[in-house]
């Protein structure tokens, strides 16, 4: 039998008061590209950071290819790539060394992380510019290297928190092109995004997360002729009741 | 542990030592122009106030002809400045001078009362004088001692001679041994053991501004999601400030060596103080971790940082020196006072490194650090996850 990529079994995290994820049940197949939708406070990065041990759910359980997140996340660790929400990269290290880097802290040896490097470097547009520190980037260029650092150990299964939030829409349009070959070598993607085409565009399925509940879950097709609407933002806009929390 | 990981992380971290301007002359620049400006201008210290000096005395008079050598350590005991130790070997009482227990130490010669005896039978007749001559040793690591105690104790001699005044032509002369032995030390030379210490302090502000920065920017997220594991982390960022703080320890010498200061001492000597300003680097990554815990953000964690700065910098360094002594007390509850101390009795004192004064130091310094680095890992585990 083959193991699911993420299995979540009634998945709940409490802060205090407050219920971020309430009673999760998931499965996610390996090779598949999964859109996590729902409103800013929605619950989307509670739910990344649990699958990646960042904190500890209250209650419930969930696998990663097979290993338990809590008792071996160090396993699951070298299975999964994350690209969170912050453009987190080293300014004072060129982008070439930031990957060096991170090659090196999942454990790859110098050929592989040349390798590696310089595929994705390539891939993002970034080669001539692997070199200069990268305080001197764009923040589009940035946001790419972010991407590049959480895939440089070519993980089997990729968190990508907002993955495109303030790119240009060629840049957008790149990083789509190489999700979408991600998933062309059998790997698993995870992806949160505010932008309803990119889902529509990027996802064999999608599940709209709201108050920390799974509220609709299928293929992105399937939702908009459910609820008899024109696209994907209409089916957020109505099974949600609102647009965007930050807008209203 | 996997060292590969532990290496890319200490060697990350000095590349942004090397690279951040801001970081580069915090740790490096501000403790070089620091010791230029301050060895180049200052001009000593004030005065010591009412300090009391530990004075040991070897009496190598026969013990029924010590008159006058009891009638000299009485008058001297009584001067409050004075406590008198009694030895009954140089050896001992060198050791204690070379380790700072004492400042100084005055050897009573055999022919002392004989001295006096001859002078008060013909006072005005030179050629029927028994000469004596008294060595006094000095803490070469107190500039007040070697200024304040010898024109005390020549005073003392003159009066016991009914002598105003320091004749030109006394039987009895004070031979002051350290400033026969040695060069004049200058207010540099006895800053300078100090000098190490200030330099290592700002690795407090560095360390926990790079933690709260990384929290910041998500860095520290990053890190925690890939297979690092704590000890990983915590050991590369132990490791790189020890390797800052050599460095810095190496630049801070060149620049005292290049302003004047050379201590008598041999290379086991200088290996060991460099072992002794690296272990004391860990205490600063400890209390960088204890600032980076109450920091909420990179700015407020300089600021903050001064809260350990300081009283390490003025309690432990050379500053302390010139300090009260209620200060100098309150020093102790520092490591840094326990390293400056150590380098004094070892660059300053000649003190062995085996000597019970240096062993000490370094015992409490590691001790101190150690537990330092403990309660900043637990801190700042327990508030943000490494």
């Amino acid at each position: 039998m083959i193991e699911p990529a993420i299995k979540i079994e009634q998945l709940t995290k409490n802060y205090e008061d407050t219920v971020a994820v309430d009673n999760l049940t998931l499965q996610v197949e390996k090779g598949e590209l999964f859109g996590l939708l729902g409103p800013n406070g929605a619950g989307k990065t509670t739910i990344i950071n649990v699958l990646c041990g960042l904190i500890k759910p209250t209650s419930g359980k969930a696998k990663i290819c097979g290993f338990d997140i809590q008792k071996d996340i160090q396993k699951v660790k070298g299975l999964i790539g994350v690209c969170i929400q912050e453009t987190a990269i080293y300014p004072y290290l060129s982008g070439k060394e930031n990957l060096e880097l991170f090659g090196k802290l999942y454990n790859m040896n110098k050929k592989a992380i040349k390798e590696r490097s310089n595929m994705l470097l390539e891939k993002m547009g970034l080669k001539d510019d692997a070199k200069r520190v990268t305080a001197k980037y764009s923040g589009g260029m940035k946001r790419r290297l972010s991407l590049s650092l959480a895939l440089i150990h070519d993980p089997q299964i990729a968190f990508l928190d907002e993955p495109t939030v303030a790119m240009d829409p060629q840049s957008r349009h790149a990083v789509w092109d190489f999700i979408k070959e991600q998933k062309t070598n059998g790997k698993t993607v995870i992806l949160t995004t505010h932008y309803m085409e990119e889902a529509e565009e990027l996802c064999d399925r999608v599940g709209i997360i709201d108050h920390g509940k799974l509220i609709a879950l299928g293929t992105p097709k399937e939702l908009i002729a459910k609820n008899n609407v024109k696209n994907l933002e209409e089916v957020f806009i109505q099974l949600t009741g609102r647009n965007m929390r930050e807008e209203l | 542990m996997n060292i590969q990981r532990v290496l890319a992380l200490t060697k990350k971290e000095l590349k942004k030592t090397i690279r951040e301007p801001a970081v580069l002359f915090m740790i490096f620049l501000f403790p070089i122009v620091f010791v230029f400006a301050f060895g180049a201008s200052f001009g000593g210290f004030g005065s010591g106030g009412s300090a009391t000096y530990q004075v040991g005395v070897v009496n190598l008079e026969s013990s029924g002809n010590q008159h006058w050598s009891l009638a000299f350590t009485d008058t001297l005991s009584n001067l409050t400045m004075f406590n008198m130790n009694v030895y009954t070997d140089n050896q001992t009482a060198q050791s204690d001078l070379s380790q700072g227990k004492i400042q100084a130490v005055i050897i009573i010669p055999a022919s002392f009362s004989d001295s006096v005896t001859s002078y008060s039978n013909a006072p005005n007749n030179a050629n029927q004088w028994v000469n004596t001559t008294i060595p006094l040793y000095l803490d070469k690591g107190s500039l007040v001692a070697t200024q304040a105690i010898p024109p005390i104790m020549q005073q003392v001699l003159s009066s016991m001679l009914n002598q105003n005044q320091p004749a030109l032509q006394s039987p009895i002369q004070l031979q002051t041994a350290s400033l026969v032995e040695v060069k004049q030390s200058s207010a540099f030379d006895f800053m300078a053991p100090g000098m190490f210490t200030f330099a290592s302090i700002f690795l407090i502000m560095m360390v926990a501004q790079s933690f709260t920065q990384d929290r910041e920017n998500g860095m520290m997220k990053r890190i925690r999601i890939s297979p690092t594991t704590p000890t990983e982390f915590m050991t590369s960022q132990v490791l790189s400030y020890i390797v800052i703080a050599l460095i810095q320890a190496v630049l801070v010498f060149a620049m005292v060596y290049a302003m004047g200061f050379r201590p008598d001492v041999g290379i086991l000597s200088y290996m060991f103080a460099f072992i002794l300003v690296l272990v004391f680097s860990v205490s600063n990554v400890g209390f960088g971790l204890i600032t980076a815990t109450i920091a909420k953000s990179s700015s407020a964690a300089t600021g903050l940082s001064f809260l350990f700065v300081l009283p390490q910098l003025f309690l432990g360094t050379f500053v302390g020196a010139s300090l009260s002594g209620a200060a100098q007390i309150a020093g102790k509850f520092v490591p840094s006072y326990y390293v400056t101390d150590a380098l004094t009795s070892l660059f300053l004192r000649g003190a062995p490194i085996a000597s019970a004064t240096i062993l000490l130091d370094l015992a409490t310094v590691s001790v101190s650090c150690v537990a330092i680095l403990a309660v900043g890992i637990v801190l700042y585990g327990k508030y943000y996850k490494i």
